[in-house]
Formats: C-alpha cells, sequence, structure tokens
C-alpha cells in the first residue's frame, strides 16, 4: 500500500509540466478524428495529399511505396494518385513545383510535410485546413485562424469555398466566427470529413511505425508479464530461507 | 561433460583470476538482505547503460553527422532501416529513462545516507558518472539536428561564453566556429559515440570497484560488517549470487514492462522525451520562440534564469548552475547527523529533504515554461530552498532529534 502511495506522488510529480501547458492559452483547436485503422480513410488522405499537396509541398522521406502499408497495391498507387509514368515507386516523394520558385511566389519555401505531424500536432493541422478566410488585403487574398498570416494560400478552395471573417464584440467579449461567404463544390460537413482524412494520413506519414506498434506492443508487454511471474516465482523460491 | 567444462574453467584459472572474481564479486559477495524497492535503481542504470550503448552502435551504422544529412538519416532509420524506428526509440526513450533511474538512484542516496563514511568516494564517483551522463546526453541531442538540437545546442554553449575574459574563445573552442554548425555535429559525435562512453564504463566500473571495496549501505544505514558469523560472513548479509541476481531480475522485467510501454504506446511522451520542434529541421536563421531543455536538464536550467544578469552578464546564474551541480558532491561532509538513514532522522531533516524534492521538481517543472515574472520570482524561491537544503544541512542534521538506530538490520 506504501509503495503504491509513493508511486501514485511519482506520477502526480511527472504530470504536474503537462498540466501546467494544457491550461496555456492559445487558439481553440478542433480535435482531429484519427483512426488509423481506417484504411479507407488512410487511402483517401493519401489521394488528397499527393494529388494536392504535393503540387508544392514535398515529403521526402516518404516512399510511395510504403502506401502498402495502409494497403494499396503498386497499381493502385499509380492509378488512383495519378503518377507520371517516370516516377518509381520506390522514390520519395517530391513536390512538383520547383523549391526555389515557390519561394518567390510565396514569400517562403512550403516546408516538408513527411513530419509534419509531429511538430504541429494532428489537432492543429485539422483546425489549420478548415479556418482559412478570405482576406482581400494579403498578397495571396487568404488567411488564417490557426497560422495568423500564413504565406499559404488557400489550395483547397474549391473544395471548401471561400469564408468570411466576423468578428462580434458583445458586452466587451470579442468573438471570432467564420462564415461560409461562397460554397464550395464540397458540403462543409464532406470538407471536414476529407480534411480528417487528409490528417489521418499526416498523422500516418509523420511515423509509419504507428501502424505496427501498438499490436507489437501488446505481444511484447504478454511476454513480459509472464516472465515477471516467472522471475517473481524464482525469486521467491530462492529467498524462501532468508529470514 | 561436466569434467570437460571444470577441465577448462581450471584451464583458464590457471592463467586468468575466474573463479575468484565470480566469487569475489558475486556469489561470495556479501550485500544486506534487507534491500527495499528503492535498490533496484543501480542495476538498473547498468542495464540502461547496456541498452543505450547496443542501440547506439546500430544507430551509428545508419546515421550521417553532416549537418547537410543528419535529419534526413534520422528519418531514413525511422522508415527505411529494418526495425529502425524500434532502435532510435529505444535510444531515445532510454535517454530520459537513464535519468529517472539515475535521479531514484541518487534520491535513494539521499534517503539512507549511503553517501556517509566509509562510502564518500563511492559518492564522488558517482557524482562524476552524473556529470558525464549528461555531457553524453547534451550532446547526443546534438545529433538529430532538428530546431530544438540546434537552438539549445546554441544556448548552452553561449553560456561559456560568459565566462569572464577567456569566454568567447572558450566557446569558440567547443563550437569550433563562431555558430553551432557541421563542425559542431561533427566533434559533438565523436564525443558522443565514443569518447564520454568511454569514460562512462571506466567510472562506472570504478564505482562498482568501490562500492565492493565497502559495501552496500542499506535502508538502515547501519554496517552490517559489525556482525559475523564464524565463517568471517555478515549476519545480516546474502551472497548478491543467487539472491539479488534472481531479486534484480524482478526489477529488471519490470523496469522493462514500463520502458516498453513507452516505447510501443508513447515514444515521445508528449513531447518530454522527444520534443515536438525537434521534429522541424535545424535552421539557423530562424529562433524558435520558446527554447526549453529537455526534461532532465530543467531543473538547472531553471535555477540559471532566477538568477538576473549581474554587470551586464550572464555569468552570476552560470556559477549559480555549477554551484547546483558541484554543491551535491559535498554531500558526505555537509552531513552532521548522528544516524543515516531517514528512518532514524529526526523531523527536521526530513522537513528539508521534502521541501528539497519539491524545489527540484518545481525547478525542473518552471524550466519547462516559458520565463514569466510570476515562475521566475517562484523559481527564485525554490532556488533559495534548493541551496538551503546543502548549505544549511551542516546546522540542521546536527541539531535533529535522531532516533536510536537498530544493531541489527530490520527485515520483515
Amino acid at each position: 500500500m506504501k509503495a503504491i502511495n509513493k508511486l501514485r506522488i511519482l506520477v502526480l510529480f511527472w504530470m504536474l509540466p503537462a498540466i501546467a501547458i494544457a491550461s496555456e492559452g492559445g487558439v481553440h483547436l478542433d480535435k482531429a478524428p484519427i483512426n488509423l485503422k481506417d484504411t479507407a480513410a488512410l487511402q483517401r488522405g493519401a489521394k488528397l495529399f499527393t494529388t494536392r499537396c504535393l503540387a508544392c509541398h514535398s515529403a521526402s522521406y516518404m516512399r510511395y511505396n510504403r502506401l502498402r502499408d495502409i494497403g494499396m497495391g503498386e497499381a493502385q498507387i499509380k492509378k488512383e494518385l495519378e503518377l507520371p509514368e517516370d516516377v518509381k515507386l520506390g522514390s520519395t516523394m517530391q513536390a512538383a513545383m520547383d523549391a526555389s520558385a515557390a519561394k518567390l511566389a510565396f514569400g517562403v519555401a512550403p516546408p516538408d510535410l513527411s513530419v509534419i505531424a509531429r511538430s504541429r500536432s494532428a489537432d492543429w493541422l485539422y483546425t489549420y485546413m478548415r479556418t482559412f478566410y478570405a482576406a482581400p488585403d494579403r498578397a495571396s487574398g487568404w488567411d488564417n485562424l490557426a497560422f495568423p498570416s500564413v504565406g499559404m494560400p488557400h489550395a483547397l478552395a474549391d473544395l471548401q469555398g471561400e469564408l468570411k471573417l466576423q468578428v462580434e464584440t458583445h458586452e466587451g467579449h470579442t468573438t471570432r466566427k467564420l462564415v461560409l461567404d461562397k460554397p464550395g463544390s464540397l458540403q462543409p460537413a464532406e470538407y471536414d470529413a476529407a480534411i480528417a482524412d487528409l490528417t489521418n494520413y499526416l498523422v500516418f506519414m509523420s511515423d509509419p511505425s504507428k501502424l505496427v506498434r501498438p499490436g507489437l506492443g501488446y505481444l511484447v508487454l504478454g511476454f513480459l508479464a509472464v516472465l515477471l511471474v516467472l522471475a517473481y516465482a524464482l525469486k521467491k523460491e530462492i529467498w524462501k530461507d532468508v529470514h | 561433460m561436466m569434467k570437460l567444462l571444470n577441465k577448462l574453467i581450471g584451464w583458464i584459472d590457471e592463467r586468468f583470476p575466474l573463479v575468484s572474481t565470480w566469487k569475489a564479486h558475486a556469489s561470495e559477495y556479501y550485500a544486506p538482505k534487507n534491500f527495499n524497492f528503492w535498490y533496484f535503481f543501480g542495476a538498473l542504470a547498468l542495464l540502461v547503460l547496456v541498452i543505450q550503448i547496443a542501440s547506439g552502435i546500430f544507430l551509428t551504422m545508419n546515421y550521417k553527422p553532416d549537418a547537410l544529412f543528419a535529419f534526413a538519416s534520422v528519418e531514413y532509420i525511422m522508415r527505411d532501416v529494418q526495425w529502425g524506428w524500434l532502435l532510435r526509440y529505444i535510444h531515445s526513450t532510454g535517454a530520459s529513462m537513464f535519468f529517472v533511474v539515475i535521479y531514484l538512484h541518487m534520491f535513494r542516496g539521499l534517503m539512507y545516507g549511503s553517501y556517509r563514511k566509509p562510502r564518500e568516494l563511492l559518492w564522488i564517483i558517482g557524482m562524476i558518472i552524473y556529470l558525464a551522463l549528461m555531457a553524453e546526453a547534451f550532446m547526443g541531442y546534438l545529433l538529430p539536428w532538428g530546431q530544438m538540437s540546434f537552438w539549445g545546442a546554441q544556448v548552452i554553449i553561449n553560456l561559456f561564453s560568459s565566462v569572464p575574459f577567456i569566454g568567447p574563445d572558450l566557446a569558440l573552442m567547443i563550437r569550433g566556429d563562431f555558430v553551432v554548425s557541421d563542425t559542431t555535429l561533427n566533434r559533438f559525435f565523436a564525443l558522443h559515440v565514443i569518447a564520454i562512453p568511454l569514460i562512462l564504463v571506466l567510472i562506472v566500473v570504478a564505482h562498482l570497484v568501490a562500492l565492493h571495496e565497502v559495501g552496500s549501505n542499506n535502508p538502515d544505514g547501519i554496517e552490517i560488517k559489525k556482525h559475523k558469523d564464524a565463517n568471517g560472513h555478515p549476519l545480516d548479509g546474502i551472497p548478491f549470487h543467487p539472491y539479488y541476481t534472481v531479486k534484480d531480475s524482478v526489477g529488471v522485467v519490470g523496469f522493462l514492462i514500463v520502458f516498453c510501454a513507452i516505447i510501443f504506446f508513447a515514444p515521445d511522451m508528449g513531447g518530454y522525451f522527444l520534443e515536438y520542434n525537434n521534429f522541424v529541421p535545424a535552421n539557423p536563421m530562424k529562433t524558435p520562440e520558446h527554447i526549453a531543455p529537455v526534461w532532465y536538464f530543467t531543473p538547472y536550467y531553471a535555477i540559471l534564469r532566477a538568477v538576473p544578469p549581474m554587470f551586464g552578464s550572464q555569468f552570476p546564474g552560470v556559477i549559480a548552475m555549477g554551484v547546483a551541480t558541484v554543491i551535491i558532491f559535498f554531500l558526505p561532509w555537509l552531513d552532521r547527523g548522528k544516524v543515516k538513514s531517514i528512518r532514524y532522522r529526526g523531523p527536521i531533516y526530513k522537513t528539508f529533504l521534502a521541501l528539497f524534492v519539491i524545489s527540484f521538481v518545481g525547478l525542473g517543472w518552471l524550466g519547462l515554461l516559458p520565463a514569466t515574472p510570476t515562475y521566475t520570482m517562484i523559481s527564485r524561491i525554490l532556488a533559495v530552498v534548493y541551496f538551503a537544503f546543502f548549505l544549511l544541512m551542516p546546522w540542521y542534521t546536527r541539531i535533529d532529534r535522531c532516533k536510536a538506530e537498530p544493531d541489527r538490520v530490520t527485515f520483515k
């Protein structure tokens, strides 16, 4: 009992920083519905990623044939991702646009997205891709709630449509709200689902081992649990004459 | 078969002290029988050292110490090397768990007075291991070449430039360049994979030799060598092998369960073991908004920030940070208590130890956060508590009302 209490205190100390950081302010992030077991969603996300994001961004640590991990065959990868003939499946995902040309166009070079879900969180990406709004005074014509003054224009505006920022001041409280101004080809719920798929894919791509780790982890922990019982039994047996 | 084996051992024994060494350090090395939970961490530290060396060797086979390729080679290990992700997560988790284990190991020493005579040198060697470990971890952290690697190193090395007169030259010498660069990465790689590990292994051996010379302390803080049987073995001692080899095995498996749970289910531990910002490649042109060292350094980092700059120099803070680590060396001579173990200490020591734990953990927590005026104020108070624990020790340990130590160890 005493040991458990000690452990509790240890765990509590361990948690302190997490509690403190969680209480920090900032933009409200929507919870991304991540489900790495949903192969169909991952494939939809992969398709959206390679057909749209790869125009300007690279994922230069990710190889096309790694998509086998999410159940895509070679022919499927080539066809559904609309890969040009000369792209080999073993090659990494490179942006269609030249990096220096992109820098000229957007002011910053579009970052590599291989591990973007690790540096930004899934929730941030999910929020970011849904909070672009029209800002006619900016060079790109766009701004973003999650990433103010972002250099990137809304690349999926044809899908989402155009959002407008509404600032309301009510009894001293300012609320910033985005409202759909011009609809896109997708309904808002459909767009959210598409971005959820995309975020899901980005999370997978940031660490492909995520797909195998938990399953392997249960096996390893199961083995260790058995070993713990045996080790404890051995200890008890050897120690029985110590008083 | 057995005969052949005995013959072989006999052959070796005529040329090398195999059996006598085994006896002296295992089968006839007598350790107190009343070790508790806290005595697992020495063996576990050794385990983590082996894990780090083994996983490190395989990482080295695929890592490229080059500012242009380092970040990419880590991702190559994570994706294209067979089981590379496992090696990398073992190594990154091992780094943090090394400090978890070492901090608990040191805290054990504090609780039971393990640093007291005749174990002063054992304590000092242990402290040298701790410092070497900090250097090892600091240099290893540069290797993934992410934003936190780069800027963390930049901040820490800049501390050296605040040393009066020689500072700027000293920092230049450490970096090998005017900023952290490819040169720095190369030399840190060399130091991380060979120089410091070599020193670490040697002083760990020295730590064990010193331990086996004086024998282990125990939760009662009394010497088991005072009562011996007819054969000269301590009455309250039991041979390390098989008793503690099997008991430590239980600890090892228990530890591996925690270790593997982290590796397989939460290798970045919410950003504490692998900082999120370190998945952005190092960019000398872009300073991150918030630079925090990894958690195991943050208590000292908080002390550094708690000291205000004086005469336009950060040097006093650097001194405070240095003193905060070096002062631990002097524990054996600061403690004047009549007893060693917390079990028989009076309320004053217990209060000071509790305050010390609160200050250390609190400073560690504050070191992770951006410095606001309130946090800096709390850091200052906690830093004073931290130093008070050591500096007032000769006084409060002497006046404390201790209970009488038992004659023999207590063992349920």
